[in-house]
């Protein structure tokens, strides 16, 4: 076997075991990677009241109470299970009804109160009239978005 | 086939040909590109006219990889081959890659602002192209911190090679875990879920943002090249210097 090829099989094995510690690695620590849980993993974990924790999901249609003093309530909703959540403080700009959201906080008795809250924007990129004319054909494969101003 | 134009006088003599074709495609691209991205394209339906930002900040994540990848198999070839003009190539392509990955940090920290309502969060997506960052800046330090530029290299192609694995975990975060950043809209199942309007200009500046690295590139390499050249004529005159001293000093 010439030195090149030596070098070669050495660089290819060497690059195989890094990509399997890699892997392993980020398998084992799947649930301090993710960023946020979905209403139905924290249906299953139950997490105290006391553990800070990020939750996503899409603001469910008709939920968005604002009883006034920047106060909003609003339900979370993965189509499986629906997380209450109470915030206070500004709303991002692309916080509406139907779409992602992020809320960082606490789950107190049944409800999440949180202290912040990130709009999740989706991969779907158009321009307004093309998203207007996909829901009047009822072609719109997305959220539905009717209650946007 | 490849080790023809890997001869570094005939790749000199190459580069100086194609260099003035690159500069000229990139100029094209990106200003046709910068035209329809902020002057002739809409809005988007959720994004307002914040959508542009994506027209610099998409390309720039795609050559921050593309520039890795160049990196590590330069690297490969460095250490398994031994070429010459593999160690010059990953020397000049880091630098490159490390503008576009700060251009893509800085550009979606500022979409994310009025967006997310965040200018930074600790995703996956965001975390991993941060370390890729570092591993750029990781790889110039390295690079340069021997004093004999062979021993340089190799330390540095490692930690490049090694840096490797970032990058399909860069590309595959959005889909392996939670994110806050979206998952990819070009390239996905089903089709683009970018609107044609918004995608052709998406397209330009890539192939603008491509040809400017080759466009760089060429220089870069051209420039290491003759940086070569003079490091080996002084180390010849270094050598050469004492004998003729000593040789005066025995002549008076």
């Amino acid at each position: 076997m010439k030195r090149k090829h030596k070098r070669l099989t050495f660089a290819g094995i060497a690059m195989l075991l890094l990509a399997t510690a890699a892997a392993l690695i980020l398998s084992a620590f799947e649930d301090s990677i993710v960023f946020f849980y979905s209403p139905t993993e924290l249906a299953k974990q139950k997490p105290g009241p006391d553990l800070r924790l990020r939750i996503g999901g899409l603001v469910e249609e008709g939920s968005v109470v604002k009883p006034g003093g920047a106060i909003v309530s609003f339900r979370v909703t993965d189509m499986r299970n629906v997380i209450a959540v109470r915030y206070k403080g500004i709303l991002p700009d692309l916080f509406r009804e139907g779409q992602g959201v992020v809320a960082e906080g606490r789950l107190q008795n049944g409800v999440f109160q949180a202290d912040e809250v990130l709009a999740k924007h989706d991969e779907n990129y158009m321009p307004p009239e093309v998203a207007d004319a996909l829901r009047e054909s009822g072609q719109w494969k997305g959220k539905d978005m009717e209650t946007e101003q | 086939m490849l080790h023809r134009f890997a001869n570094p006088t005939r790749f000199l003599r190459l580069a100086a040909a194609m260099q003035p074709w690159m500069a000229a495609l990139t100029g094209v691209m990106l200003a046709f590109g910068l035209y329809f991205g902020l002057f002739d394209s809409p809005g988007d339906y959720q994004q307002g006219e914040s959508v542009r930002i994506m027209y610099v900040h998409v390309p720039s994540a795609w050559m921050a990889l593309l520039c890795y990848t160049a990196l590590a198999g330069s690297c490969a070839v460095s250490l398994i081959w031994k070429h010459p003009l593999a160690d010059v190539a990953a020397r000049a392509t880091a630098p490159i890659g490390a503008w576009f990955t700060f251009l893509a940090l800085v550009t979606g920290s500022l979409w994310g602002k009025p967006m997310w309502g965040t200018w930074w969060v600790w995703d996956a997506r965001l975390t991993s192209v941060l370390i890729l960052f570092f591993l750029y800046l990781g790889y110039m330090a390295l690079d340069n911190a021997f004093d004999d530029p062979g021993r340089g290299a190799r330390a540095s192609s490692i930690l490049a090679l090694v840096g490797f694995v970032n990058v399909p975990i860069i590309k595959f975060s959005v889909d392996w875990w939670n994110t806050l950043h979206q998952p990819a809209s070009v390239i996905k199942m089903g089709g683009s879920a970018i609107h044609p309007s918004m995608l052709m200009p998406l397209l330009l500046m890539g192939v603008g943002f491509t040809s400017y690295y080759f466009w760089v590139l060429l220089i870069r390499i051209r420039g290491e090249i003759c940086a070569n050249k003079v490091r080996s004529l002084r180390l010849r005159q270094v050598h050469e210097q004492p004998s003729a001293d000593d040789l005066s000093e025995e002549a008076s």
